[in-house]
């Protein structure tokens, strides 16, 4: 556990130094009849980052973390819960582009309620074609937001002259 | 006689019949997330905001002031049955509704936590309806340096009372700040903290994609680790002789109903403190002040009253600094902060007099969702426990299904969906180390009101910081503000010499 502090602290450093960076593409000075510079802002608030992940490394070293004791970050169950959480969500998002929403929604129901959860089929596919349809409808037809489809698109063309 | 008519107006409101369906509707929904464990009002109110914009503001903020309400009610139901709190802001209740249901008193407990956030909620609403406009009012000679001082004070409540490590904190603060900074500068109009050259930076991190990403995906991959989906629910068996028995046996707990409502409703009103700690102090007040306290953890009713009572008060105490000073009170409303914002509103003391009709709309809907909570609460009992049994292994999935669409939906951009798992991965890693989150998105929602305010204050200033001192209403919050900030390092100090 104490090692994920320093890490998780060298890390977020690492990040609050790339901002400050980049937030002096703009003036981080004081402009005369302008007031602050646009960067001023977000590099003097990442700065604080730094300091804080600064505080927290130097803590580290003084031993401040010991109460963890010996608990790990995470053990191998709750890291397998983890990546598959993560992972399957990353895939889902990413499918997205393909097969668009309409087919990653179902997907992912078909991971999570049978091959994890071990559900029946039965109750898997009604819920795998159900919640698609209300998805459907609840977005694109009474929000009309239309969500990606990707290259299912032209499958749903009769489908937007019906109720569009 | 003013409030009286305001509020008769309000009511006209609230009743219009899709205000009332709305009103219906979201505690119905509120009240099963509630339920849910691991998921609260915020959670609940970060997922259903984008699905908002069907209706108009007003309609939409009741709707969402109706889902933070049956939340509140429906924390308890999980904490009692399953001895897992709903929400953060039932932990208190745990310690004797469990107790309780183990020892088949589970009807008495529900119908106990039911009746007091009923007492909570309509207690405060009265206390929010008799504070608010003389607040709104103090609140309009407010200028830029007035506001810069406040949105330091929200942050400062946050260090001061947030109870977390303070570099932490802290640093939850400043990158939540930082976020809001991203897309295009609020005075010369310059593309500003545009990565790798995305174009989706341009339009800034919508702070629902953060809400979502935290409260949903965040809290989900949190709850399938603590949980793996394996509870136990408590045996319920409610009948009307037993539901009328429960409800004489409440006499007993009506002063802490009204001490945990009306200590709720102040703790409510502080930015960083809200519903939690608020339910846990009226649980500490009420073991004192009983004759038995050695009862209490062990499944005495008025360890269930006190939290719930508080919890539900406090919910309507964070209201009113959302509403009069544009300051959330809570996470959930720093959401509906947001929201309003989306909705066209400016929130704050203006609201009050430019937009009449939606806020006395709003605090006469907070009136009738307490009652239609407590109804509907009592009505679907059942229908929670039954919802409690649906493995996670199907709820997880529709919730995950639920935050992807509900992030793309406000921009319709596949970016804010990528930056939606990105914050909810970090979030929930960050959080296994104690980073607390909340801050985060208060410090996205207010970031672009107190950047404002700071730009305007020193170019009014000529970049002279002494603008915050100079003037008296800036001046007494700024040293509230520094009171709190350096609090942590006083009790640091004052405990070593104890020492």
């Amino acid at each position: 556990m104490r090692k994920a502090e320093l890490i998780m602290a060298i890390a977020m450093g690492i990040a609050s130094a790339g901002l400050m960076w980049k937030s002096a593409e703009l003036p981080i000075g004081w402009i005369p009849r302008e007031g602050p510079g646009g960067g001023a802002f977000p590099f003097w608030l990442s700065a604080g980052m730094l300091i804080c992940c600064i505080w927290i490394i130097v803590r580290w070293f003084r031993g401040y973390f010991r109460f963890h004791g010996e608990t790990p970050y995470m053990d191998r169950e709750t890291l397998l819960v983890f990546l598959t959480g993560a992972l399957s969500l990353t895939v889902m998002v990413g499918s997205i582009y393909l097969i668009g929403v309409y087919g990653a929604v179902p997907l992912l129901l078909i991971f999570y309620m049978r091959f994890i959860g071990r559900h029946p089929w039965s109750l898997t596919a009604t819920l795998a074609v159900v919640f698609p349809i209300v998805t459907f409808f609840f977005f694109e037809i009474i929000l009309t937001i239309t969500l990606p489809k990707g290259l299912t698109e032209p499958l749903f063309y009769p489908l937007y002259d019906i109720f569009l | 006689m003013e409030i009286i008519n305001h509020l008769f107006d309000g009511f006209l409101i609230a009743f219009e019949p899709l205000n009332l369906i709305l009103i219906v509707v979201g505690v119905t929904v509120g009240l099963f997330i509630g339920a849910m464990p691991g998921l609260g009002s915020v959670n609940g109110v970060a997922i259903l905001l984008p699905m908002t914009f069907l209706v108009p503001p007003t309609s939409a903020v009741i709707f969402l002031g109706a889902i933070y309400y049956g939340a509140m009610y429906g924390g308890a139901i999980s904490s009692i049955m399953l001895g897992i709190p709903g929400a953060s802001t039932a932990v208190a209740t745990t310690f004797d509704g469990r107790p309780m249901a183990r020892s088949g008193q589970a009807d008495a407990a529900l119908i106990a936590a039911a009746t007091a956030s009923f007492v909570g909620g309509t207690l405060s609403v009265v206390l929010f309806t008799m504070f608010a406009p003389p607040l709104a009012k103090v609140a309009l000679a407010f200028g830029s340096p007035e506001e810069f001082a406040l949105m330091l004070l929200a942050f400062a409540t946050f260090i001061g009372l947030g109870g977390d490590d303070i570099p932490k904190t802290f640093f939850s603060i400043f990158i939540g700040l930082v976020l809001s900074a991203v897309g295009l500068d609020i005075v010369s109009g310059e593309p500003r903290l545009i990565f790798f050259d995305i174009p989706g930076f341009f339009h800034g991190v919508n702070f629902l994609v953060l809400a979502i990403g935290i409260y949903g995906i965040g809290e989900i991959l949190w709850t399938l680790e603590t949980n793996k989906g394996e509870v136990e629910v408590s045996r319920l068996d409610l009948t009307f002789k037993k539901f009328v028995a429960n409800m004489i046996r409440l006499k007993e707990t009506i002063v802490t109903m009204l001490m945990g409502s009306f200590l709720g409703f102040f703790v409510g009103i502080l930015p960083a403190a809200g519903a939690t700690p608020g339910s846990l102090m009226a649980y500490g007040v009420a073991k004192t002040m009983d004759r038995n306290p050695e009862t209490f953890g062990k499944g005495n009713i008025k360890g269930v009253a006190a939290p719930e009572s508080a919890n539900n008060a406090a919910s309507t105490g964070s209201m009113l600094p959302m509403l009069t000073l544009g300051i959330p009170g809570s996470p959930t409303t720093a959401i509906l902060l947001g929201g309003m914002v989306i909705w066209g509103l400016e929130p704050g003391p203006r609201l009050f007099t430019d937009q009449t009709e939606f806020v006395w709309g709003l605090i006469a809907s907070l009136y009738a969702a307490n009652l239609l909570s407590l109804l509907v609460n009592l009505a679907f009992i059942p229908a929670f426990i039954w919802v409690l049994r649906i493995p996670f292994t199907i709820l997880a999935p529709i919730i995950f299904i639920l935050c992807i669409v509900g992030g793309y939906a406000p921009t319709q951009d596949m970016h804010d969906v990528w930056l939606m798992l990105l914050f909810g991965v970090v979030g929930y890693l960050m959080r296994k180390l104690d980073y607390p989150m909340a801050p985060t998105v208060l410090a996205i929602v207010l970031g672009p009101l107190a950047e404002t305010s700071l730009r305007q204050s020193l170019l009014i200033s000529h970049g002279s910081a002494a603008i915050f001192v100079e003037r008296p209403i800036a001046a007494a919050i700024m040293a509230c503000a520094l009171i709190l900030l350096f609090l942590p390092l006083l009790k640091f100090f004052v405990g070593k010499r104890k020492k």
